[in-house]
């Protein structure tokens, strides 16, 4: 059977943060990713991010995904670190500790690691409303692998759902592709995203349409329109539907934890609103309840990719370290910056959900 | 207006707090930037990228900037990177008396040229006027234009945006 | 029917012209699409958008989640039923099926189940 003494399961900004950080320590790493290309969601965003220097701001996403993809071929040429794609964890084996993973759809593997990082990312969520399973109706990732990774026109004419950063950011994204927005609904009575990304759209004639929700995707065996309709504050329906003319819609109502290998590694589990979904319990350094299992990045709570790049490097280094790989002025300096860049990131108004989600979940140590 | 408000578009009493000071502003050649950024948010690539030092530092990642118009040279270098587009310069000094020239962010299809007469729009997308390219400039070589356009000067706190309509029949 | 590509982007370069073109089958029709790309995604450029029709209600599904995670692109690739087409990489030859139900297996000596 392969082993490995960092097991990361996820390549995206998360994962490859932690690997790259458990590289950069020397330790031997090996990564998993079930997509066909490294990255996750960060090859997909065109757009540039917030943060500070530290977290690459002003720097498009696709190109700090680059700049990850650079440092990797480093350590892989250094033969410090192993790369899977295609490859997708199937299984934690919570007697021996060995992780059972598929390539592809027909082969199988397993690999015995000392110490893992779950860095799975998310899922996303879905709505009720009539037809919401007819083709034509995609989740935001989806559209933006088409269109961002492959180069492949998703639809004419979209309709968005959500007005969070995600359904905010791909339709302006839609839009640099030379495809039409027929608006975005969103149930609030306020955007859920970046103020300055809705501004971004509003002023290419794109409008939002706050209090709305969609009724019913219109169609026979594929997306031919939409129905929506003004909700009041309690989510009812008010006023009369109306119909949209589009032939995509586009879901960005959320994302949630993916967290399967979680729950079978018996990590201590909790429901925490704020963070999307079922999230791990861990201390400062990402650590779970079990004591060889990190986890990092959407998998541990939906937040933006800087702070999972970050928290990546925090999981990473705290693995190493309990390989005793880690010298302790090195563990304590950099200990010590990536969580002052945590506190940067979500210090402000808009970190504040994190913040109440995180000391539902944070423990200061494991007893 | 609230809701307008919430959809991402800066009303009148917020519109005040974003115009440069007016006596300064009417002389200062190359112009002096506007930063319609309203919500504190982890961001400060509007003050790494500013040569003059005219964005003031950030005390906490989260503030939204703060400008000292007299260090700023409406280079728009901050135009360019803002991630949220959201710093535009006017220049009134420029042109004739009726006209002033707007630096604006564009990283759309399809790119204007020097010449074209594009139409002017304001925060929901509206026409306002139309607008003579006259020069776009990409000072990060990333992708995001900064067009020089010449428009009305009594419009420069309405227009924020161009479409640019090319003949395609060349 | 042509493929569907964005051309022109602001941003981005896809490098479709170094991407080589292949040839596959869907319910026999021939098709094109890039070597490599997920086969979810060569129909989507091929106008296809249904890949599925689900066994009790026999509603049709397509592409939804594109990370191999909500099983809406299940279909038959080489006779292999269930196959996640949004993260399968597509080859020359493939002969990709609507799968209509459940899909049915088959052991080595050819027996379904």
């Amino acid at each position: 059977m392969q082993t490995t003494e960092i097991l990361v399961i996820g390549g995206g900004p998360a994962g490859l943060s932690a690997a790259l950080e458990a590289a950069s320590l020397g330790a031997d790493v090996t990564v998993l990713d079930s997509d066909l290309k490294l990255g996750g969601q960060l090859i997909k965003q065109t757009h540039k991010f917030f943060g500070s220097k530290a977290e690459y701001a002003g720097t498009r996403g696709f190109e700090i995904a680059n700049f990850l993809f650079d440092e990797i071929e480093k350590y892989k040429t250094l033969g410090k670190l192993k790369v899977f794609t295609n490859t997708t964890a199937t299984g934690y084996y919570k007697e021996d500790g060995v992780v059972s993973y598929m390539v592809g759809e027909e082969k199988y593997g397993r690999i015995k690691p000392q110490k893992l990082v779950f860095a799975t990312g998310a899922q996303e969520r879905l709505i009720p409303f009539v037809n919401n399973d007819m083709p034509g109706v995609y989740g935001a990732g989806a559209i933006q692998t088409l269109m961002n990774v492959y180069g492949i026109v998703p639809g004419e004419k979209v309709l968005m759902i959500g007005a969070g950063n995600i359904g905010l950011i791909v339709s302006y994204q839609l839009m640099q592709a030379g495809i039409k927005i027929a608006g975005i609904v969103e149930a609030m009575p306020k955007i859920g995203g970046y103020w300055v990304h809705a501004a971004k759209i509003r002023r290419l004639g794109v409008p939002i349409y706050l209090q709305h929700t969609i009724k019913e995707a219109l169609g026979n065996n594929v997306v031919e329109g939409a129905v929506i309709q003004e909700v009041n504050n309690c989510f009812q329906p008010v006023g009369d539907p109306m119909e949209v003319e589009c032939d995509t819609i586009c879901l960005a109502v959320g994302l949630t934890p993916t967290c399967e290998l979680l729950w079978s590694a018996g990590c201590e589990m909790k429901f925490v609103p704020q963070l999307c979904g079922y999230v791990a319990r861990r201390d400062p350094m990402m650590r779970t309840s079990h004591p060889d299992i990190w986890v990092a990045g959407d998998a541990a709570g939906i937040e933006e990719a800087s702070a999972a790049m970050v928290e990546g490097r925090i999981a990473g280094l705290s693995a190493v370290a309990s390989l005793n790989h880690v010298s302790q002025e090195t563990f304590y300096d950099r200990s010590a910056e990536y969580h002052q860049r945590l506190e940067n990131l979500r210090a402000g108004e808009v970190g504040e959900k994190i913040r109440s989600g995180l000391s539902c979940v944070c423990c200061k140590q494991w007893g | 207006m609230d809701k307008l408000f919430n959809s991402g578009v800066l009303t009148a009493e917020r519109i005040e707090t974003v115009i440069p000071p007016r006596d300064l502003w009417k002389t200062k050649k190359n112009g002096l930037v506007i930063i319609e950024c309203p919500q504190r948010i982890p961001c400060n690539p509007c003050y790494e990228s500013c040569p003059t030092g005219a964005i003031l530092p950030f005390e906490d990642i989260n503030d939204t900037p703060v400008v000292d118009y007299t260090k700023c040279i409406g280079c728009g270098r901050c135009v360019a990177k803002c991630p949220g587009l959201a710093c535009f310069v006017a220049d009134l000094t420029w042109g004739a008396e009726n006209e002033a020239l707007m630096k604006l962010p564009y990283e759309m299809l399809p790119k204007p040229e020097p010449g074209d007469e594009v139409v002017c729009l304001d925060r929901i997308g509206s026409e306002v006027s139309q607008g003579k390219v006259i020069n776009i400039t990409e000072p990060w070589e990333d992708s995001t234009m900064v067009v020089h356009v010449v428009v009305p000067k009594d419009r420069v706190m309405d227009i924020r945006n161009i479409k640019v309509v090319k003949n395609n029949a060349r | 029917m042509s493929i569907k590509l964005i051309k022109d982007h602001p941003i981005l370069d896809f490098g479709h012209e170094e991407k080589k073109m292949v040839t596959f089958t869907f319910d026999n029709k021939e098709m094109k699409g890039f070597e490599d790309d997920p086969i979810a995604a060569a129909l989507h450029a091929n106008g296809i958008q249904v890949y599925r029709i689900t066994p009790k209600t026999e509603r049709p599904r397509g592409f939804f989640c594109a990370i191999g995670k909500c099983s809406s692109c299940f279909m038959i690739v080489d006779g292999v039923p269930n196959v996640r087409t949004c993260v399968t990489p597509l080859k020359a030859g493939m002969k990709v099926e609507t799968q209509k139900g459940r899909g049915v297996l088959k052991s080595e000596e050819g027996e379904e189940r």
